[in-house]
Order: C-alpha cells, then sequence, then structure tokens
C-alpha cells in the first residue's frame, strides 16, 4: 500500500508527500500514536496530495505517517441497515457511546452493520445460473422488507453462479455464494458490500418519467405543490420558517417504504426528537415502528465538517441501494446548505478560486448531480423502485438569490418556498402558496387546484389594492373574494402539525375535503355588506377547523360538514361559470 | 524541557511565524515580549514554518522574542475554586485571588455523541409572558437575545439568570463594557448568586484574540460541571464582538471572506461553541442564553442570520419589548404540551390576532376607514401590548394565560378568535359581556 508523510496542516486539510500511487477520493489514515484519523483525497498535484482530514487536525505534527487504502470513500451495505442511527462516515452511533461514553471520539471508527446478528437466508438462484450485477441471489427478510442480497454492483458483465449457500441463518460476513465472472474470476460474496459513496448506483435497466404522487399527507403539499415518487424537491426558506418541522412531519408520514434522514450540518437536538420519537410511534402502513423503515445519518453542525460533505452521499447510497430492491425511497437532506458551506470551507483551504459568495465555481454542478441521484427506475426483474430527493435550503439572510438556493432551483422538480411574513404570523406550514411551484401532479385534479390558486391569487390581489383604497374604496365582490382568499389560506393551506388529526390527512379525505372546500370557493355569495360577509366567513372557517380536527368519517365529522353545507346554503348560488366548467373538466381520479 | 526559538520570521497581524520541528497543530506557546508573556496557538504548519496566532496580539512582539512550546494545546484549571471568581479570556485572574493550576483541562473538546442526547424537558419559568407563555425557555437551550445596541439586553440576560433556578452561572463577556460587567457583578451579587457564578471576561480593550477565547473556556468549564450533575447556565454577551474578532483576524489572514467580510466558516465556528448546550441523561445540563446584537437593527446581517440558524430560537428584542415577530423558542413545543390544555392554542391564537392587529394599525396609518372588525384589533392590539408586551409584567404562566382569556373577552366575540370551540366552552371567561 501507498504510504506518505504529513507536509503541511491548515484546519482540517492536511498535504501529504506520497509514495507511489493515490486516487482522487482514496480513504487514507493519519497515523497519530494510537489512532489513525481518517481523511480522503481531494486534489493530487504530482507527488503531494491534500487530504481533507474528517476528524479534529489538533496534536497532528508535520512528519507524521499517512497509510493509503487503496480504496474510495465508501459504504457497507447489506442487511441491518435499517433501524441504523450513524454519522456521516456511516459509523453507527449508539455504538460509539457504548465504546465511548458521551463524546465522540476521534479515530474511532466502527462497522456499520451489526455482525453479531444472523438473517434467515433463502436462496432464490442455483448453481450454474447467470446473473449479472444487481440480481438476487436470495433473501433475508428485514423488519417488514424482503431484502435482496444482490450480486454487487461493482462485478460487471454477466457471471455464472458457482455455489449458493442452502437456506439458514448466517450472519452478513457469512460466504453466501461464489461467482465466476466473464474474465474467469471468481468472487466470494456475503451479505454485504461496500460501494463508493460518490458514484451513483446505476445497476438498473432504465429511468422512467416520475409520474405518481408521493403522499406527504400535507395538504398545500399534496393538493396544490406535489412532489412525485422518484422526483426532487427543495424547501428553501429563513431560519426559523419550519424546513425541519416540515420534513420531520414528511419522514412519518409519507407514503414510502423507506425514509432516509440525513441532518447535516444542523442541531443535534432535532434529530435526537426524531431518533427518541420513532421508535415509539408506530406506522400507520405496517403497524411496525417507524424506525423500521427509517435510516438516520447524523452528522451535526459541530461535527467534523468534512464528514458532513461526505455525509449527503453516504445517505444516497443507500436510498439507491433500497431502490435497486424495488422499494420506494424517499432522502430528507437537512440542510443541503450546510453541505454546501462545507465545500466552501474546503474549496477555501485549496486556494481554489472562488465564485460568488466565496463557493467553489463548481458548485452548481455538485448540486445538479446530487439530485440527479433521484429517480424513478425500471429494474431487471421488471419491477420498479424509486428514490425521491427533499432537501432544505438555508440561504444566507434568507435572500433566494443566493447561489445554493439558485443551484437547487435551478435542477428540482418542485419548490417548496416557506415564507418569514408566513411563519411570523404562524401560519404554518408556512410554504408560501405564491411563490411556490410543482412541475407534478397531485392527488387533486389540476384544473380545479388552478381555479383555487386563482381565487387565492386573485383575493391577494384585493387585499394589496384594499392597503392602497382602504376597506371602504372596495367592492363587495371583491371583499368576498379576498375572504375567499383568506379561508382557503385559513383552513386548508394552514394546517396544525400538533392536532392529533389535523397534523396528517391522507388521500382520500384530502379529495373529499376538497371538494367541500371548492364548493365554497367557487360559489356564488350573496351577501350584501362586508361586515356580515365577514361575519358569515369567519363562522364557516370556525367550523371548518373543527371539521379538520373531527376524525375521518366520524360521527362528528359527518355533522360538522353537514353544518357547513347548510350554512353554505344560506348564502350560496350555485357555482360561478369558471368554477363550474373547471369542476366539470376534472379528471377521473376517485 | 522543550526547545526555546528566538527568531521570529514573521509577524503579520496577530500572526507570528518561527521555524520549528515536532510542533504539533493546536499546541499552545509562549511569546516572551518585553511587554510581558502572551499564550500563543499553532494555527498552520507547512514543513518547518510554524505559524502562531498571538493571543495579545502583534503589537509589540520582536523578531527576537522567544517562542517556547509547551507541548500542550490550550488549557484550563477546573476546580470549584473557580466559583466566585474573574478570570479574563485566557484564564489569567481578573481579581485579585489566586492563579488557579489543578485540575488542567482542554478547551473546544469532542462534540457530544447525538445519540446519548435527550429531548429537554423541563421549563425554565422566567416570569415573562412573552417567555412563559410565547416562546417557552427550556432546560439546556441555545438561545440568543437578538438586539440593537442601546436596548436593555444585559439586564434581560441578568433577569433571567436570577429568575432562573440552575446551579452554576458563568458569564462569558465578549468585548464587555466595564460598566456592563460591574451591572453583572452587582445584579448577581444583589440576588445572592455571586458564590455560584464564574466570570471569563474579555473587555472592549482587551487584545481581540483573546475575545476568541472567551466561549470555549466558559463552555469547557461548564461542561465539566454539568456531568458532575450541576444545572449551569451560561450567558455570552456579546457573540457579535466574538464573530467580529473572527472577522479581523480571517482578514488581517488574507482568508476569502464570503459575506460581508466575514469567513466561510463562520455558521461552523459558532454552531461548535452553540451545540454544546445539552441535557447530559443522568447528569446536569448546559443552557446557553446569548446576546447578539444586530448592526443596524438587521437581522439578515450575517452574524444574527447565521446565529438564527444555529440557535434554537432567539428573543427579539426592540423597544424594550420582547417582539412577538422574530422571537422564537424551537423547544417549546416539547414542554407546552403538560402546561396546561389552552397553552398552545392561546400562544397562536394570539399571535395571529396580534398580526392582524399590525395589519389594521398599518390601514389606520394609511387613513382609512376602521371597520368595526379594525376598531377590535385596534383595541386587542394595544391591550395586549400594554398587559402582556411590557417587559415590566412579572406573572406566572397560569396568570398569563388567565389574563389571554380575558384580553380576547374584552375584545372579540369567541368565534372571531379561530380557536377550537372545545377550549372556547372550557376557558371562555364566564363573566365576559359584549
Ligand atoms: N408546521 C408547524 N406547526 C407548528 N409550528 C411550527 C411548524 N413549523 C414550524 N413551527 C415552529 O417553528 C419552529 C422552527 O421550525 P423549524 O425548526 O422547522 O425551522 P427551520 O426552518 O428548520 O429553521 P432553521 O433553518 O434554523 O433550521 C418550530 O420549532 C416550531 O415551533
Ligand atoms: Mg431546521
Amino acid at each position: 500500500m501507498t504510504t506518505g508523510k504529513v507536509l503541511a496542516i491548515n484546519g482540517n486539510m492536511v498535504s501529504v508527500t506520497v509514495s507511489g500511487d493515490v486516487s482522487m477520493n482514496e480513504v487514507g489514515y493519519i497515523v497519530l500514536g494510537e489512532k489513525r484519523l481518517k481523511a480522503e483525497v481531494i486534489r493530487i498535484r504530482g507527488d503531494q496530495a491534500e487530504l481533507q482530514v474528517f476528524e479534529i487536525t489538533r496534536g497532528i505534527s508535520v512528519g507524521d505517517p499517512v497509510e493509503f487504502t487503496g480504496e474510495l470513500l465508501a459504504v457497507e451495505l447489506g442487511p441491518g441497515l435499517l433501524t441504523t442511527i450513524v454519522d456521516g462516515l456511516q459509523n453507527p452511533l449508539p455504538e460509539l457511546a457504548e465504546r465511548s461514553g458521551f463524546f465522540l471520539e476521534r479515530g474511532l471508527y466502527l462497522q456499520a452493520l451489526p455482525r453479531n446478528k444472523t438473517w434467515h437466508f433463502t436462496p432464490t438462484v442455483k448453481a450454474g445460473d447467470t446473473v449479472v450485477r444487481g440480481d438476487a441471489l436470495g433473501h433475508v427478510p428485514e423488519g417488514i422488507f424482503e431484502h435482496w442480497i444482490m450480486v454487487p454492483f461493482g462485478i460487471f458483465g454477466s457471471c455464472t453462479v458457482v455455489s449458493v449457500a442452502p437456506e439458514g441463518d448466517y450472519n452478513v460476513d457469512h460466504e453466501i455464494a461464489t461467482v465466476k465472472d466473464e474474465r474467469g474470476e471468481t468472487h466470494t460474496l456475503t451479505m454485504v458490500f461496500e460501494w463508493p459513496v460518490k458514484r451513483a448506483i446505476d445497476a438498473y435497466e432504465e429511468r422512467l418519467r416520475p409520474e405518481v404522487p408521493m403522499v406527504t399527507k400535507v395538504r398545500i403539499v399534496d393538493t396544490f405543490l406535489p412532489v412525485a415518487r422518484g422526483g426532487t424537491y427543495c424547501i428553501p426558506g429563513p431560519f426559523g420558517a419550519g424546513k425541519t418541522v416540515l420534513q420531520q412531519i414528511t419522514s412519518r408520514n409519507a407514503d414510502v417504504d423507506i425514509v432516509i434522514i440525513a441532518a447535516c450540518g444542523e442541531r443535534a437536538g432535532e434529530v435526537v426528537e426524531t431518533l427518541r420519537e420513532f421508535p415509539e410511534l408506530t406506522d400507520p402502513r405496517t403497524g411496525k415502528s417507524l424506525m423500521e423503515r427509517t435510516v438516520i445519518i447524523c452528522n451535526t453542525s459541530s461535527m467534523p465538517v468534512a464528514a458532513r460533505e461526505a455525509s449527503v452521499y453516504t445517505a444516497v447510497t443507500i436510498a439507491e441501494y433500497y431502490r435497486q430492491m424495488g422499494l420506494n425511497v424517499l432522502l430528507l437532506a437537512d440542510s443541503t446548505s450546510r453541505w454546501a458551506q462545507a465545500m466552501r470551507e474546503m474549496s477555501g483551504r485549496l486556494e481554489e478560486i472562488p465564485g460568488e459568495e466565496a463557493f467553489p465555481a463548481y458548485l452548481e454542478s455538485v448540486i445538479a448531480a446530487f439530485y440527479e441521484r433521484a429517480g424513478l427506475v425500471r429494474l431487471r426483474t421488471g419491477a420498479t423502485g424509486s428514490v425521491t430527493i427533499g432537501g432544505t435550503v438555508s440561504p444566507a439572510g434568507g435572500n433566494f438569490e443566493e447561489p445554493v438556493t439558485q443551484a437547487t432551483l435551478k435542477v428540482v422538480g418542485a419548490f417548496h418556498g416557506l415564507s418569514r411574513a408566513r411563519s411570523d404570523a404562524r401560519k404554518y406550514p408556512a410554504i408560501d402558496p405564491m411563490d411556490s411551484w410543482s412541475k407534478y401532479n397531485g392527488t387533486v385534479d389540476r384544473s380545479m387546484t388552478e381555479y383555487a390558486r386563482g381565487v387565492l391569487f386573485r383575493g391577494d390581489e384585493v387585499g394589496q389594492m384594499m392597503k392602497v383604497v382602504g376597506e371602504e374604496g372596495t367592492a363587495v365582490e371583491d371583499y368576498i373574494l379576498y375572504l375567499k382568499s383568506d379561508f382557503l389560506d385559513a383552513v386548508y393551506l394552514q394546517q396544525n402539525a400538533f392536532d392529533k388529526v389535523d397534523a396528517a390527512v391522507g388521500t382520500e379525505r384530502q379529495r373529499h375535503v376538497f371538494d367541500l372546500l371548492y364548493q365554497i370557493l367557487g360559489s356564488h355569495i350573496r351577501i350584501e355588506s362586508k361586515e356580515e360577509a365577514r361575519t358569515f366567513f369567519y363562522q364557516m372557517r370556525q367550523k371548518f377547523i373543527d371539521y379538520n380536527s373531527a376524525e375521518w368519517e366520524s360521527e362528528e365529522f359527518r355533522k360538522l360538514e353537514q353544518e357547513l353545507r347548510e350554512l353554505l346554503g344560506t348564502v350560496a348560488s350555485g357555482l360561478e361559470r369558471a368554477a363550474q366548467e373547471a369542476y366539470d373538466n376534472r379528471g377521473n381520479y376517485a | 524541557m522543550r526547545k526555546v526559538y528566538s527568531r521570529i520570521e514573521s509577524i503579520v497581524g496577530n500572526v507570528i511565524s518561527v521555524r520549528a520541528e515536532g510542533v504539533r497543530y493546536g499546541e499552545l506557546a509562549v511569546v516572551g515580549s518585553r511587554y510581558g508573556d502572551s499564550l500563543a496557538e499553532v494555527i498552520r504548519l507547512r514543513g518547518d514554518e510554524v505559524s502562531l496566532q498571538v493571543y495579545a496580539g502583534g503589537r509589540g512582539i520582536s523578531t527576537g522574542d522567544e517562542v517556547r512550546f509547551t507541548g500542550n494545546p490550550m488549557q484550563v484549571s477546573f476546580t470549584d475554586n473557580l466559583l466566585g471568581r474573574v478570570f479574563d479570556g485566557s484564564g489569567k485572574p481578573r481579581d485579585n485571588g489566586p492563579v488557579l493550576t489543578e485540575g488542567l483541562i482542554e478547551i473546544g473538546g469532542p462534540s457530544v455523541n447525538p445519540a446519548k442526547r435527550i429531548i429537554p424537558r423541563n421549563m425554565i419559568r422566567t416570569g415573562i409572558p412573552m417567555i412563559d407563555l410565547f416562546n417557552t425557555l427550556v432546560e439546556s437551550q441555545k438561545l440568543p437575545i437578538f438586539s440593537v445596541s442601546g436596548e436593555p439586553y444585559n439586564p434581560l440576560l441578568a433577569r433571567i439568570a436570577m429568575q432562573a433556578e440552575v446551579d452554576i452561572i458563568i458569564l462569558g463577556g465578549i468585548g464587555l463594557k466595564y460598566d456592563d460587567y460591574l451591572f453583572f457583578k452587582d445584579t448577581l451579587e444583589d440576588g445572592g448568586a455571586l458564590s455560584r457564578t464564574i466570570f471569563f471576561v474579555h473587555t472592549a480593550s482587551d487584545p481581540v484574540v483573546e475575545a476568541l477565547l472567551v466561549p470555549d473556556i466558559s463552555l469547557a468549564v461548564a461542561e465539566k460541571f454539568a456531568l458532575k450533575g450541576k444545572r449551569v447556565l451560561v450567558l455570552l454577551t456579546d457573540m457579535t464582538n466574538f464573530a467580529d474578532a473572527m472577522k479581523e483576524i480571517a482578514i488581517t489572514q488574507e482568508q476569502v471572506p464570503s459575506n460581508r467580510g466575514y469567513p466561510g466558516d463562520l455558521y461552523s465556528q459558532l454552531a461548535s461553541r452553540y451545540e454544546k448546550a445539552v441535557d447530559f441523561e443522568g447528569a446536569g445540563s448546559i443552557t446557553i442564553l446569548g446576546v447578539t446584537t444586530m448592526p443596524g437593527d438587521d437581522v439578515t446581517h450575517p452574524v444574527p442570520d447565521n446565529t438564527g440558524y444555529i440557535t434554537e430560537g432567539q428573543y427579539y428584542l426592540r423597544n424594550g419589548r420582547i417582539e412577538p415577530f422574530g422571537s422564537l423558542s424551537r423547544l417549546k413545543q416539547l414542554v407546552n404540551d403538560t402546561t396546561r390544555d389552552d397553552h398552545r392554542s392561546i400562544m397562536d391564537g394570539m399571535i395571529k390576532l396580534y398580526a392582524n392587529y399590525r395589519e389594521s394599525q398599518e390601514k389606520k396609518s394609511m387613513g382609512f376607514r376602521m371597520s368595526e372588525w379594525d376598531d377590535k384589533l385596534l383595541k386587542y392590539g394595544e391591550l395586549f401590548e400594554r398587559s402582556m408586551m411590557d417587559l415590566s409584567v412579572n406573572i406566572p404562566l397560569e396568570e398569563a394565560l388567565d389574563l389571554g382569556w380575558k384580553i380576547l373577552a374584552d375584545c372579540f366575540g369567541p368565534e372571531e378568535t379561530g380557536l377550537k370551540t372545545d377550549l372556547i366552552k372550557q376557558f371562555w371567561p364566564r363573566e365576559a359581556v359584549r
């Protein structure tokens, strides 16, 4: 193996003189007495390599030995990934805590997958079969899933199965099969293999266009700003606007098989909430604990910056791995800005020519390449799997005109922009319904949601106008439009994350409730005075809020709906023409 | 005996460089100049060229001065003898007490394993409705006061410190005015808290580099006390001075600035300090209350901006009040579900209406006719500001909630509040007549 000696140290960047070959992104260890500190090669010039160290560099001296591994920065893939809580380099945090207590000890690295656990393996191939990378050799049950034991993605060309283990209980390191590749080389396979995090896993037949909505149970998202399975979306917003809460809610309720949470450079406390609560919460889809479908990659803001940069790649690689089993995976990254900042810090130390706000010139392409790893794919078996990526963005000063937000907006399929004005007014989720957009189809027909959005926009215009001409200068008709848009906001766009029922609204209920809402928004309202109109809409609002927190299809729910319809009936006379047209043209969704 | 180097090759700003071997990154050295000894930290190594940041600053250092490497990183003594004492940023006594050398601990230690953290659960009662009711403070929270200069942020900090039931208070002063230091000292003394307080004070006239040490030294000591089961409150005032010190140093080192001259790692630097706030399972806790003054009352300025992204909320102090907009306690939901059934609803409901009040107020200022609804809102806003927002109000949470209902009932009909019917049934004041 190649070795080297430390030549220079600047923050978490170490320059090393190398004797022998090294590759870009190769892992090396700086030997510091008893400890070996993990680092990654990020630049090579002549016999000098620059390494970003995944640890605090305190105590390193010039001349300290460096050992290179010949391997790229990689993660372990195999059964047992689910429920794990790991750092950006896939070190399991609970196990680290068992070894080193309250604090993270540097230079302590543990295997991500449990070694003492056995898995019940059922082979699905036999000796003589031909397989290619990504094909299943068999499967083991992992929680509620059938976890495929696959031919490692790094073995190219077709292989012949030489032998395969019989059905039985094995741990991940047990030899499960041997295969012979086209060049005649034999590979001994276990249930676990490694894959370099910075390379996308591409062992599939083709990429398909994301079409099916990924239901989040957040009304404003599913109805107005939907996300598709295999799609991408971003949540930019100033601090405290609700990005993390929105992701936390989504991580609980999203209609996907597996959720990968990448807590990237944010508060440790927020992850703690997830990791303490998830084991206690049941997944309504499966009746099991939510933790069983979750992987947490946790490299919070005070943990080493270089590992933060790696963490999003670790996360997406694990997501892609489960996608290869025909599962729908959601990756939530909070916050991609911290990842971009990690790149910026390193770029500064490398003395690269800085771009805007000192971000490196390659920022945009790196962000694009990351989101490109999302997608809906068809596997060789014909099954499909998907990786959906949702990333929060934390723009400096809350201003979206900054490099990370802009680079992200160029590549994602939906934009959920949070607004300070809405969060200040406690209008949660504070997604700005005007500025945000989505290219995907949602749970409700587009022509109807477009009509509703129209009400929102026109009502908002009236609101703006009223600021200039005052209420007295506004026609009753316009004022009603204003009240309608306010109503839509209050009872549908806003959703109480802390209400047992309102917190998560399934597709069926959304369609049902939206239909009623649509009747209200679309109706001609015969009211003569503004004061009366306001009173009417406030009464409706009150009932609707109660309706929103009534259990779906309960007695209470029906009763309140009846009352709402009756109350509406007292002043409504049919749908407006545009509303009727959109309604008649609605697609057949139910 | 470690080797002594007596040839300083360069002096740029606060950074000197010498040629030396076997030096460790982050190691501490003593630079002896004719103005006295100063500590210096190794911040860069390249071959045998060692760059050191001199805590007392580069001023007056001569190329012929001696540099002695200590073989250790920056350390501070940790003992109960710290209590009641006053030190500077590098841990030297500022009072007349003895230099402490026992039980040395490193500062800027590793971060807590997230898997070992627990969910914060204890409310810290302050008697201030804008805090207790609307943005509850929680033990182990990290939370700054955002303020323009001239606002009474230090008195507010001191008041919370005195009300909070903690075992130890550590005041980290960064660029603190001497008068303010005296104010803290007097307040804590009057409240009988001086004997459980430790001061690490860097004043505006002290060398800039020392400002950088104050949070680390304060938090290192806090951490040790917390591990011994103590509930520690760390006050850091003013963290903008800390950030400015970083900026100044980064610029002299010709680092590429990211935003208004601040270094690109401002976020990580601030985070590594604030993230020391913690509740240790089976031991004590660290709560951090900071002050972040906002240059030009601009929240989007890089210091408050980065801080807001790190801390668990902020109290926005303006015109002598804690503003409901902009103020936030992110941990409030961890404790306000068990206080009283109406807590959350009153908290959100009153603020929503207050936002409407602001709109009506704006309309009024533009000379529009006020509708009946506007009049209600105006009355409400005025009442809210007077009886809740004023900092002189000092009542327990339960009283504040009752007061909230009373204000609502004084101004609105129940269905105008947007509150859920079952709460209204339970809490709407009976005697309210409309
Ligand atoms: N949907 C919601 N319902 C109720 N309260 C919310 C909601 N979203 C956010 N909040 C409130 O706002 C606070 C801040 O939200 P959150 O932590 O998600 O902000 P953020 O955008 O992630 O901020 P940062 O960028 O600083 O991490 C929460 O602690 C909570 O009090
Ligand atoms: Mg957040």
